[in-house]
């Protein structure tokens, strides 16, 4: 079985984002970039599939700049065995994205697709189910464990209540959330080795999708200031503040 | 032409995301022409549908009943939207909750749209205003697309009033089952506190409560306020408590009034999902927690000393 890992280069989790003075958007200069956390967790899975002797192969797939196969080569090392970038200067917009991917799944005929269930930039939490209805394929986000048999998928997903399992037929599309897996760290012989698997580059044209954005971004502000730091001595500063000062108890 | 919101619902009643999403698709509407229509697809859902036509504001519910709605597939609510949305709808709206975020990006792409997720506020019919980031930026977008598929950030909006409506309900021929998937088991948590999206105070654990036996310690207290329980990621990776209590930037949003973070150190992704509560307060035993910075009131300390001694103080 063939996997597709749809993955994304977003500004590293850690990084504390700065927006730029003149309301464009947010800095991304000099700034550290990384793999989507969630996506990290698709990776895995998929990885966790092949060791099983479930997948036999993995494909890493982005959609960006050149700069992007940095980003494919960590998924390399971590277990991806061949990688496609799909080269766009332009801005990809969730549903840009989604029919990149349907293209690239077009020609490579995975049987499942995992990725992230939402990328930590825009948080738009889009693609996988944009690209699950424009494949006409069963979906299942929020995965929070995957379970392969007889042509099927069981997946256990959280939804707002708890945790709800859903049964589908394969061809299907995965969405990675936090507890699906522990993401391994890639070690030094798996990056060099990671150098010399194939990397394919394509683009939208060559893919025959319109990837023009249908969203115009405006403006980008900063949300307003939380002004907290306030502190109280013991309990009874504490209980005696939070009744006669902000009155949110009685 | 109408606004459509896609109800999220027990078959009995509605939840609280949906009447906040109506007062969102209440500011979209476009001139006196205007109605907000409500979408309710069950089984058996009569006291569903009859709740969405007493909520304030709207015209039309279209109640789709059929047995493999009873547990619904994103697949199949998408099928049931669609069977009515093309050329009739100017938006499609739902609650930016597990539901709603499982189910209109499927809808958007087979409009061939563009979806604008969890937007915060209106600015116009075809411009809002959506956190990006875990928060830290807030982006105004303009869709130029026929239809504006969105979900709304329940603490951005007012819930509609629940009743002194008096829309009507219309019958709707339900699409085939797509048979793509079937939902075979659910887990949900059982609980007497109040939700934890709509709760007026809440009570959240962090790492710092060290087990599942410990988080415990924070019920006596709930129970005191009557507040809900969430918890930091960290919590719930480390197993203390289940999924559905986890708040921050891909968990649960909440605003309530009184926010009490303990043991949490305050990463921007836990912060990204409590920092618009009108108060909050810290206890940690490290003193350069993040989470001070945010917090109205900071109490540094030992919280297996502080929280009993909180319970009893509110006695």
């Amino acid at each position: 079985m063939k996997i597709l890992v749809p993955i994304k280069r977003v500004v590293d989790y850690n990084v504390k984002v700065r927006v730029r003075p003149d309301g464009t958007g947010v800095d991304t200069a000099n700034v550290k970039m990384s793999m989507n956390p969630f996506d990290e967790i698709a990776v895995e899975e998929a990885v966790r599939l092949k060791e099983k002797g479930i997948a036999t192969e993995i494909v890493a797939v982005t959609c960006g700049t050149a700069a992007s196969q940095e980003t494919l080569r960590t998924a390399l090392a971590l277990g991806a065995d061949r990688a496609i970038l799909v080269e766009s200067d332009v801005e990809l917009q969730p549903l840009a994205v989604a029919k990149l991917l349907a293209a690239v799944a077009g020609k490579e005929h995975p049987q499942l697709v995992i990725l992230g269930k939402q990328a930590i930039d825009d948080d738009a939490n889009q693609t996988g189910q944009m690209l699950a209805a424009l494949l006409d394929w069963p979906q299942a986000a929020f995965a929070s464990k995957l379970d392969i048999a007889g042509g099927g998928a069981t997946v256990k997903r959280e939804v707002d209540g708890g945790l709800e399992t859903i049964q589908l037929k394969l061809p299907a599309i995965v969405t990675a959330d936090l507890r699906l897996n522990e993401p391994r760290y890639a070690t030094l012989p798996n990056i060099m080795k990671a150098k010399k698997k194939p990397l394919e580059t394509t683009n939208p044209a060559a893919l025959g999708v319109d990837v023009a954005p249908r969203l115009t971004t405006l403006s980008v502000v900063e949300p307003p200031k939380r002004k907290g730091g306030g502190r109280v001595a013991d309990v009874a500063e504490l209980v005696a503040k939070l009744r006669n000062e902000a009155k949110v108890i009685s | 032409m109408p606004v459509l919101v896609i109800a999220e619902h027990d078959h009995a009643s509605l939840r609280s995301a949906t009447l906040h999403a109506i007062t969102a698709a209440l500011q979209m509407g476009a001139g006196a022409q205007s109605e907000v229509h409500v979408l309710v697809a069950g089984h058996n859902a009569g006291g569903a549908a009859q709740a969405a036509a007493g909520v304030a504001g709207v015209a039309k519910v279209l109640h789709a009943d059929a047995a493999h709605l009873a547990m619904p597939t994103a697949e199949n609510v998408a099928a049931v939207a669609l069977s009515v949305l093309p050329g009739a709808y100017t938006h499609v709206l739902a609650g930016a909750t597990g539901f709603g975020k499982n189910i209109l990006p499927r809808i958007a792409a087979r409009l061939d749209v563009a979806q604008i997720s969890e937007i915060t506020s209106v600015v116009s019919p075809d411009t809002f205003v959506r956190p990006i980031y875990a928060g830290n930026a807030f982006a105004t977008v303009q869709s130029k697309d026929p239809v504006k598929v969105v979900t709304v950030r329940s603490t951005a909006f007012d819930a509609a009033a629940a009743t002194g409506g008096s829309g009507t309900i219309e019958a709707i021929v339900v699409p085939a089952d797509t048979g793509h998937a079937v939902v075979i088991g659910q887990e949900l948590s059982q609980s007497e506190r109040p939700e934890l999206t709509s709760a007026r105070i809440v009570i959240a654990g962090g790492r710092g409560l060290g087990s599942g036996e410990n988080f415990r310690m924070l019920e006596a207290l709930a129970d005191k306020l009557n507040a809900a329980i969430g918890a930091s990621r960290a919590a719930v990776d480390a197993g203390y408590v289940p999924n559905d209590y986890q708040v921050g930037q891909t968990g649960k949003i909440v605003a309530p009034d009184l926010y009490i973070a303990i043991g949490i150190s305050g990463a921007i992704q836990h912060l990204a999902g409590m920092k618009d509560s009108k108060v909050i307060v810290a206890i940690n035993k490290d003193a350069e927690a993040p989470i001070f910075q945010i917090a109205d009131y900071g109490l540094v300390g030992d919280l297996f000393v502080l929280i009993p001694e909180l319970t009893a103080a509110l006695g």
